[in-house]
Parts: C-alpha cells; sequence; structure tokens
C-alpha cells in the first residue's frame, strides 16, 4: 500500500492556521497574566483574612483541581448563558482557562509564600510595615522566585489545554485543524502541521519564560546582588 | 425534550466506569512504557538517553488532543480501523508514558548515589542492581508523585469524547443535548469526576507526609 501524503491542500488554508495561531497565543498569554493575577489576590486573601476566606480559597482550588479543565469549559459555556451571562466562544475559553489557571497558581504561589521563613515578616512587622505592605514588598517576590519554575510549566500546560477549546468551537489552532480538515479531508497532514505547531509555540514559551526567570529572579545571594551593578542601581 | 431524571443520571454514571476502565488501561501501558523509558533516559548509551530524552519533550510540549488525532489519523491511513477504546487508550498510553518516564526518572535519581556504589562493590549486575537495591527504594519514593499524575489522567480522559468514544464527559454531552439542563447535567459530571479525583489527590498529599516523616529523622 502506498500512502501520499498531500500537504498542499493545507498550505492553502494558511491564513487560518495563522489566525488560529494569533488566537491560541492571545487566550494563552491572556490567562496565564489574568490568571496569575487573580492567584496572587487569592493568596493574600487567604494569608491576610481569616480562617473563613482561607476555607473558600481553598473549596475553589480543590474543586477546580479535581475536575476536568473540558467540564468547567462545558459548564461555563453552557451554564451561564442560562443566568444571563451571554457569552461568545472565545470569551467563554479565555474566562475558564483564566479560572482553571487561577486555581493551580494559587496553590503553587501559596507553597511559595509558606516557604518564606516567618522571621521575615516579623522583620517586616517590626519595621511598621502594614501586613499588605509586608505581603507585596517583602513575601511575594522571594515566594514567586521559588516557585517560578513549577509555575512556568503550569503555564506552558495551560497553553496546551488551550486546545480543548475546540470543543466549543473556538477557532484557535486546533479549531483551525477541525475546519481545515472539513474542508481538505487532509486529517493526518492537518495534525501533523498542526502539532508541529503546538511543538514550536510550548517550546518558544518555554524559553521566554526561562528567560523572564533569569531577568527577574537572578539566583544569586543577597549580598552578591548589592555588589553587583545591576542590583546597585535597585 | 426529556427532563434530567435517574435512567439519564444511571446512564452518566454507567458511563463513569469507561473513564475508570479508560484510566486503568492507558496507566496500566503508559507504565510499562515510562518505566522503560525512565530507564533508558538514564542509561549510559548516548543513542538511548537522547532518543528517550526527544519523545518525553516532543509529548510533553504538545497537547493530548494532538496525540489522540495524531494516532487515530496516521493509524486510519495504514488502513487500521481500531473501535474508540483501543483508539483513545493507546494515544493515552503515549501521553502518560511520557509524564511518568520522568517522574520515575526523578525518583531513580534521587535514590542516594551510594546505593549504586554499595550494590556494585557487591558484584551486581545493572540488572540485579535495579532489580534489588534502587527500584524497590525509587518506587516508595514515586508514589506520591505517581498517584497525583493519575488524577490529570482521569481529567484527560475526558478529551478522548472527541472520537466518539462514550465516557463520563460525553454522557454529559449527550444528556445534555436531550435534556438542554447544563447545569444539572455537568454538576452531576463535575461531582463524579471530583469523588474520583478528591480521594486520590489526597492520597497523594498523605503519602508525601508519611514520606517527609520517614526523611526528617
Amino acid at each position: 500500500m502506498r500512502i501520499q501524503l498531500q500537504f498542499e491542500p493545507v498550505i492553502a488554508e494558511l491564513d487560518l492556521i495563522l489566525h488560529g495561531i494569533l488566537l491560541t497565543i492571545g487566550l494563552s498569554a491572556g490567562a496565564i497574566i489574568l490568571g496569575s493575577a487573580l492567584a496572587i489576590l487569592l493568596v493574600g486573601f487567604k494569608s491576610l483574612a481569616g480562617r473563613w476566606a482561607g476555607a473558600l480559597v481553598d473549596a475553589y482550588v480543590e474543586i477546580m483541581r479535581n475536575t476536568p479543565f473540558l467540564v468547567q469549559l462545558f459548564m461555563i459555556f453552557f451554564g451561564l448563558p442560562l443566568l444571563g451571562f451571554r457569552m461568545a466562544g472565545t470569551e467563554a475559553a479565555l474566562l475558564a482557562m483564566t479560572l482553571n489557571l487561577a486555581a493551580y497558581s494559587t496553590e503553587i504561589i501559596r507553597a511559595g509564600v509558606d516557604s518564606i521563613h516567618k522571621s521575615q515578616t516579623e522583620a517586616g512587622l517590626s519595621l511598621a510595615l502594614t501586613r499588605l505592605q509586608v505581603f507585596r514588598y517583602i513575601v511575594l517576590k522571594p515566594a514567586f522566585a521559588r516557585v517560578w519554575p513549577a509555575l512556568s510549566s503550569q503555564f506552558v500546560l495551560m497553553l496546551l489545554a488551550s486546545s480543548i477549546c475546540s470543543f466549543i468551537s473556538v477557532p484557535e489552532l486546533s479549531g483551525a485543524a477541525a475546519i481545515i480538515e472539513q474542508r481538505t479531508f487532509r486529517s493526518f497532514e492537518t495534525y501533523i502541521i498542526v502539532t508541529c505547531t503546538y511543538l514550536l509555540l510550548a517550546l518558544s514559551l518555554k524559553a521566554l519564560l526561562f528567560w523572564l526567570g533569569r531577568k527577574f529572579f537572578p539566583q544569586t545571594s543577597g549580598l552578591a546582588r548589592i555588589e553587583t551593578k545591576g542590583g546597585a542601581r535597585r | 425534550m426529556t427532563t434530567f431524571g435517574w435512567p439519564e443520571f444511571l446512564f452518566i454514571l454507567r458511563a463513569a466506569g469507561w473513564t475508570l476502565l479508560l484510566t486503568a488501561v492507558a496507566f496500566a501501558i503508559g507504565s510499562l512504557g515510562g518505566g522503560a523509558l525512565a530507564i533508558m533516559r538514564l542509561s549510559q548509551s548516548h543513542f538511548l538517553s537522547r532518543a528517550a530524552r526527544a519523545y518525553i519533550l516532543v509529548i510533553q510540549s504538545i497537547p493530548v488532543l494532538m496525540v489522540l488525532f495524531m494516532s487515530y489519523y496516521g493509524l486510519s491511513l495504514f488502513g487500521i480501523e481500531l473501535p474508540a477504546f483501543f483508539a483513545a487508550s493507546a494515544s493515552l498510553a503515549i501521553y502518560v508514558s511520557a509524564y511518568l518516564a520522568e517522574i520515575w526518572r526523578g525518583s531513580i535519581e534521587s535514590v542516594p548515589f551510594q546505593q549504586w556504589e554499595a550494590s556494585s562493590s557487591l558484584a551486581l549486575t545493572r540488572t540485579q542492581q535495579y532489580r534489588y537495591v534502587i527500584i524497590p527504594q525509587a518506587i516508595r519514593i514515586s508514589l506520591p508523585p505517581t498517584v497525583g499524575f493519575l488524577v490529570q489522567l482521569v481529567k484527560n480522559t475526558s478529551i478522548v469524547s472527541v472520537v466518539g468514544f462514550v465516557e463520563l464527559s460525553r454522557a454529559g454531552q449527550l444528556v445534555n443535548n436531550a435534556t438542554f439542563r447544563p447545569f444539572q447535567v455537568f454538576a452531576a459530571v463535575a461531582t463524579i469526576y471530583f469523588l474520583i479525583c478528591f480521594p486520590l489527590s489526597r492520597l497523594s498529599r498523605y503519602l508525601e507526609g508519611v514520606m517527609h516523616a520517614s526523611r526528617g529523622h
């Protein structure tokens, strides 16, 4: 049996793929930024407010982490319109991704915050900083620095999970693939190209996050940072 | 239009059985592959180690959905028409093997180096070292992250609904299409997933605590 791969019909739909790539990047970037911001809020809320707030955040995190992203997406896309929140597929996708990523990031960042020694907080409080200021200026950055690798792989997993949004017909990269497949009937060729694109996107994101980590959280001791030129300016 | 009643719920519950079976089969096949890859990755042969590394990197950098489509359409290109269950478990096994390989490599590497030296001073061959000295200790270390990964696997079985296999999520979709009660239906589906995953997450955390306690002294 001879197998012939024909890539030409798929290449002809290049603009659809490019549009899909942009949407995948946009959704992922949006979810990473909004999700991290929400996670920081939740971690701050948990460590500053009372026990009830903590239990509430814990419940949110456990529910999101122990149910599939697909079911969360369906719940938002099919369920919310019944409550009067009508939204397009792309908006539902962004919302689901943000809420999902926020739960995972909350857990990761909380681990980082827990790893900061109590003496740091006490030193801050003894300088008459408020609890919020201590969290903002003393705890948060070293906590982030410690968990940056874990956070980075969670971000990459989110980029990969964005493919699931094609289930509600969002034309991101795998949604675009489904459309091209229907138009050209060249299923395998389409998915080879799209898979390679995902590979490229994921590796680029990994490299970008690694670079960001090196830039913002240099792995040097405090003293070394003061002595180097870059640190002195800060 | 039907309502979301007892028969519909039973339909969903039965589909949960398929989710569990899919998880078990994918995990069983994937763990064989993952174990082999972990040992290849640590092998002294550059070729084997690089090949395993490339495989792990590629599979971990593409969506599970793409693994599913690639194996589904790839096989049909060769004229092999697999039943949906086998196509689904095969592609999930590919995904499982790459992640377990990385988890288990870490576990093997965290067995203290002296254990290798001591066992080789007893003239054990490399296979014997793995069999009698390293793997028994590595398994203990690997338990918490492996159980944690099992949770990811259970959740990721939800995407095989795309090749038409009726597991928990697909059953939820079908019932929702018939009843149009998305909140009740997907809340039921989510609850079943939660009841499967939450005890596993807890178990993983508990095992981690046990390990830490034994390491502290």
